[in-house]
């Protein structure tokens, strides 16, 4: 999976959660939740998306490090093997 | 027999319009059973019923807007006969506010002013004159007034996207002005120590896999619920007097991303653990969002508890939702400098807020309540 699969895969995953929102209008530095307005409740359940989808488990104490799709799709990639 | 009404769902709704019947005659039900789908300012909502028997007659028809009160249907419980059926003729239909916009129309005389470039515009486009209000010199229509007319035609479709918001935001104003003018609130803040409180929370998570993580809001609802027990009186409604409720059900704010909010109730919060809590909410938060609650959990509310999350202002002060008799703020946790036993610390600190009915309740009580979530704050491991 490249970066750009990860990046589309992500999109999905938000509009899922998000349904009213334009992820894909995110910059790489925006931060997702806050530029999306995704509440502490979603932000779970897109953790729980992402970990499932991509088969990999995020600690809590990584939160800081996915907040921007960058740091995000560098965070996948890294952990996905 | 039983009468089966139409429900109020919160203070803020005056009627809804029968969308659908889920039940026919002969069918029986039993509490709980969802046999109706009512449209309502907060969108689509099913309709339990309270009661045990057999539908013996649906009194209103689908598409049929009734107020709040009327009878739906009637139910056979097997019980004596005490209400005669006369007397549930269904009660006055809400009638629809078309007639007086409709005179304008009728009212439009033969010969219409209007300058010769609107006459052409609005040919050009397809309206009729006599749809179009003149704003000119004896009523004459004007270019703009063309303009306008053309903006409007082609807006509905763009209108009819916001309604849903546009509702409820009426609905939430209705309710909160109906607060503000009836309710004596009086306001009460505490600031309490969050770190205990997430140093538990944060170890608790890592024993766990992603799905059964803890958010900090559920420490507080249980914080909540358990304060709750022990002074019982800003539980309850104000109805001539407070009427104390013994079922502590929270009324928990989501927020809509388009505006707006939806109350579903955590029904029994107190006697939920932690872990039913989450699962509550994991239930309760996408149906809200998705404007699909359930009769019950729109109107048993028996306190509101509104949470604005991390990484927003410090402090909310809430308006009661009507007829309870308080409301909690819960404000973003942040770091603050904090001074206790003499020496000088940074902690997690969030605000708490209670706004509370002055005729229900006092400060002494409010500030008790108070103490007693702040109490609960400092032993997680025993919420």
């Amino acid at each position: 999976m490249n970066e750009q699969e990860i990046r589309q895969t992500i999109f999905q995953l938000l509009k899922k959660i998000a349904p009213d929102t334009e992820p894909e209008k995110l910059q790489p530095d925006d931060d997702i939740r806050h530029t999306l307005e995704i509440d502490s409740f979603d932000g779970l359940q897109f953790v729980v998306a992402l970990d499932e989808h991509f088969g990999i488990e995020t600690p809590e104490a990584d939160y800081g490090k996915i907040d921007t799709l960058r740091n995000l799709v560098t965070y996948i990639m890294q952990r996905k093997k | 027999m039983i009468e089966f009404k139409m429900p109020s769902l919160g203070a803020d709704m005056e009627a809804g319009t029968l969308a659908e019947w889920l039940v026919k005659p002969g069918d029986t039900v039993k509490r709980g059973d969802i046999i109706a789908v009512v449209d309502t300012q907060k969108g689509l909502i099913d309709i339990e019923v309270f009661d045990e028997g057999t539908i013996s007659e649906l009194v209103i028809k689908e598409n049929e807007k009734v107020p709040v009160g009327t009878v739906m249907a009637l139910i056979e419980s097997g019980k004596e006969d005490l209400t005669k059926k006369e007397a549930i003729k269904p009660t006055s239909k809400i009638e629809e506010k078309k007639a007086t916009e409709k005179i304008s129309v009728v009212a439009t005389p033969q010969f219409i002013k209007a300058s010769p470039l609107a006459k052409r515009i609005a040919a050009e486009k397809g309206i009729e004159l006599n749809t179009i209000k003149g704003t000119g010199e004896d009523g004459a229509i004007t270019k703009e007034d063309v303009e306008k007319a053309i903006i409007e035609k082609m807006a509905p479709a763009a209108e009819k996207k916001i309604t849903t918001t546009e509702n409820i935001r009426m609905a939430v104003a209705a309710a909160m002005s109906k607060s503000n003018r009836e309710i004596p609130h009086y306001y009460l803040e505490t600031k309490v120590d969050m770190r205990k409180a997430l140093t538990w929370l944060t170890e608790t998570n890592k024993q766990r896999t992603v799905k059964q993580r803890l958010l900090p809001v559920i420490l507080l609802l249980k914080a909540v619920a358990k304060a709750l027990v022990e002074i019982p009186d800003l539980n309850g409604y104000w109805e001539n007097g407070l009427q104390q409720k013994q079922d502590i059900n929270i009324g928990f704010v989501v927020s809509l991303r388009g505006g707006g909010v939806m109350i579903p109730a955590i029904h029994n919060a107190d006697k939920k653990t932690i872990d039913e809590l989450m699962a509550a909410l994991n239930d309760i938060i996408p149906r809200a969002r998705a404007m699909k609650l359930r009769s019950s959990e729109l109107s048993e509310s028996t306190i509101t508890v509104t949470n604005l999350g991390e990484g927003n202002v410090e402090t909310v002060y809430g308006v009661i939702y009507p007829p309870q008799v308080a409301i909690v703020g819960f404000g973003s946790i942040t770091e603050e400098p904090w001074a206790e036993m003499g020496m000088l610390d940074v902690r997690p600190v969030i605000n708490i807020t209670l706004s509370a009915d002055h005729r229900a309740t006092d400060g002494a009580t409010g500030s008790r309540f108070l103490m007693a979530v702040k109490n609960h704050l400092q032993k997680p491991e025993i919420l």
